[in-house]
């Protein structure tokens, strides 16, 4: 049994099936995550699915720090699986959820983690029905990891693939980015820069279902998290086989996170984003569907950044100027620069 | 202020009557003129612009060396990795460019994996902060750069002996550039119509110290901002110079940088180190072009403290990044780019650091599918 001055944190007992682990179950995850296919506690969660194509998606989660401004780990173990879903044109359902745990780690802190997943299951419309718990030792992990399953079905209309992609289709984004990425590396680095840089996590399932039923002009989808828009870009490039044109002075970025990257020698372009994805459409859609995310979902800084070309899989930014440079994918982690 | 210098309408103003003069400039030397740039923040502007696109077949900018990583000596490197790796019980800490260059067998990156410590510092100040919360721990930080950097490492001794610490030293290769300049113009193979100097190193040393440029070796110079629109006036104000057969000097930047520079910083530059004979990569060894601590800061000098010998290397094979740097030949030309050396797999510094030539152009002006250097559209 914990001694009175372990309370409040996870011991590796929580960890080895038996009682320790029921309550933990109990006080932590069945009560934040509470619905009657987890809450049978069976081996397998059960379900009906409707007919049609199935997707699925899973994704482990590692970030540190674990709390940022705009989410913790718990939102973005939500968020990351359910906007790959929603990127391919799927309608997530449910959700699994595995967790290690670091010996040692607060309660109060997971008890945050799992409220925010279940916040964030509740806007987005899904449920977690099944999952697993593990602690290790301390120093086996870093305090804790998260990964998450995703299954839903595939919006009957949604025709998304490399394949649609042709010259003249608009390339759009629904709004700034860079945010995650920076406010996670200025939570990390502690560079003592007085910033409010936000993550921008959240999750897009409930507004990629709309405009997948409203424009079926939409070809591709892609949600712009690790490298960027850059490396994203790029990959679609190459393995659709056209280039893309995009306009630098079109490109959303907010005025601190372009004046923080500028100082510490990174590019957002090729920071992660945790709620913001591109769309390529048919030309003659891509006005009305800008003007539906700007003004039906307060998508204020959504903007059409370039468009399609013929070519052999580049990406090319038309600079402020006039000129013109390619982007690559992203090699390794971005990296401050010395002077 | 700024804005100004990034109103695309301005430049493209610029643009208008740059373009015309380096064709008349071309027209007197027979072949486009010829610009270095001597900073590797000007080389990252200039591809991040697009300004080379603009000006292909009028002008060529080439890089020269102007980024403090790639001219670190390849056997310097291996001693800091060396070091990492003998020594588990120090916290290495470094600016993130030097994590990914490659020595001759082993890189800080690959030691970190294998249980060395390094860490990634913004500033020398904040290694300082990091040594005062460690007292257990003997931090070593890597001092790469040049003037501009050298007076903040300096600043950092200063404050680790005002605090009394024992636990932190600096690992100095650091680097001035004038003397360098001298040895790469007195290269008779050398094909340079004009420098584009750069602004943050001046700020320090002022301009005059590069008078020599225009007066000793009759090329123009410019100092240069790192906007776009300050690139386009150096080079507007460098294609002045050749088409009327003048070479002066020139302060492009006077916004920050004054004739004598910054007195303090140049002050605590001379009271913490002193001038010695270092190699550079592509230069060899450039007499009194490095600056060591002065001997009565060797408590903090980690060359004293923890001193590594290792055995003197040749330079990878193929790789070109000594020619890169003297602007002898662009990245493009080196037989390994784009194929043995990549930034994921870098065969050079040039490759790695995020102000080297070589990343520069992989990253923003070479394709592998389109032809090479020429993205006009």
């Amino acid at each position: 049994m914990a001694e009175e001055k372990d309370k409040d944190i996870v011991l590796l007992s929580h960890g080895d099936g038996g009682l320790l682990t029921h309550q933990l179950l109990q006080d932590f995850f069945l009560r934040y995550f509470k619905n009657d296919l987890l809450d049978s506690l069976t081996d397998a969660a059960v379900f009906s699915s409707e007919p049609g194509r199935m997707a699925i998606s899973t994704d482990a989660f590692v970030v540190d720090p674990v709390f940022f401004p705009g989410g913790d780990i718990g939102k973005l173990a939500v968020c990351g699986t359910i906007n790959d879903l929603a990127v391919s044109g799927a309608q997530p359902l449910y959700l699994t959820a595995s967790f290690v745990i670091e010996e040692g780690f607060p309660f109060a802190d997971l008890e945050k983690i799992i409220a925010s997943m279940a916040n964030t299951c509740r806007v987005a419309g899904v449920q977690i029905i099944a999952g697993d718990t593990k602690v290790v030792g301390r120093g086996q992990a870093d305090k804790v990891y998260i990964t998450t399953t995703g299954v839903g079905y595939l919006l009957p209309g949604a025709n998304l693939g490399y394949q649609r992609l042709e010259p003249g289709d608009k390339v759009l984004v629904n709004g700034c980015l860079g945010n995650h990425g920076l406010a996670i590396l200025l939570q990390r680095e502690a560079l003592g820069l007085d910033s409010q840089i936000i993550s921008d996590c959240a999750p897009l399932s409930i507004m990629t279902t709309e405009i997948l039923k409203r424009f079926k002009g939409i070809k591709l989808m892609r949600d712009l998290t690790r490298g960027g828009l850059a490396t994203n870009a790029k990959e679609i490039a190459m393995s659709s086989g056209v280039d893309f044109w995009l306009d630098e002075a079109a490109l959303p970025v907010e005025d601190s996170v372009k004046g923080i990257t500028e100082l510490l020698g990174l590019d957002p372009l090729y920071l992660a984003n945790e709620g913001k994805f591109l769309i390529v459409v048919a030309a003659e859609e891509a006005g009305e569907l800008l003007r539906y995310l700007r003004e039906d979902w307060s998508a204020e800084y959504a903007c059409q950044i370039g468009d399609i070309q013929a070519g052999k899989g580049n990406v090319y930014l038309r600079t402020a100027l006039g000129g013109a440079r390619q982007l690559n994918m992203m090699a390794g982690a971005p990296l401050p620069r010395i002077c | 202020m700024l804005n100004k210098l990034r109103d695309p309408e301005l430049g493209k103003r610029i643009l208008s009557k740059l373009v015309p003069l380096a064709r008349e400039a071309a027209r007197l030397l027979g072949r486009p003129a010829i610009f270095m740039e001597v900073c590797g923040t000007h080389t990252m502007a200039i591809a991040r612009s697009g300004l080379r696109s603009l000006l292909a077949g009028s002008l060529e900018l080439r890089s020269g060396p102007g980024c403090p990583v790639c001219v670190t000596d390849q056997g310097d490197i291996d001693k800091v990795i060396a070091l990492a790796a003998a020594r588990h019980d120090l916290v290495i800490g470094t600016f993130g460019d030097m994590l990914r260059v490659p020595g001759t067998n082993s890189s800080l990156e690959q030691e970190r994996a294998r249980g060395a410590r390094v860490e990634i510092f913004y500033s020398p100040a904040e290694a300082v902060t990091f040594a005062a919360g460690h007292p257990r721990d003997e931090v070593v930080f890597l001092g790469v750069g040049f003037e501009t950097t050298a007076p903040a490492v300096a600043l950092s001794v200063a404050a680790a002996r005002s605090r009394d610490l024992k636990n932190y030293s600096v690992l100095s290769f650091h680097k001035t550039v004038p003397t360098v300049l001298e040895i790469l113009l007195s290269d008779p193979e050398l094909k340079i119509d004009g420098l584009i100097l750069p602004g943050h190193v001046c700020t320090v040393t002022g301009r005059k110290a590069f008078d020599f440029v225009s007066t000793k070796f009759n090329v123009p110079a410019v100092v240069a901002g790192f906007e776009p629109v300050d690139l386009m006036e150096a080079a507007y104000l460098l294609l002045k110079q050749i088409v009327s057969g003048r070479a002066e000097t020139v302060n492009g930047y006077p916004r920050l940088v004054r004739e004598e520079g910054n007195n303090k910083a140049k002050e605590i530059m001379k009271e913490y180190f002193k001038p010695v004979d270092v190699q550079w990569r592509g230069f060899g060894m450039v007499p009194q072009s490095g600056l060591a601590l002065q001997e009565r800061f060797s408590l903090y000098d980690a060359a004293v403290k923890f001193p590594v010998e290792v055995s003197e290397s040749p330079p990878p094979r193929g790789c070109a990044c000594g020619d890169v740097l003297k602007g002898k030949i662009v990245s493009s030309d080196c037989p390994l780019f784009a194929r043995k050396c990549t930034p994921l797999q870098p065969v050079g510094p040039c490759m790695v650091s995020t102000e080297g030539a070589c990343a520069a152009y992989y990253q923003y002006e070479w394709s592998k599918t389109g032809s090479r250097g020429n993205i006009g559209g």
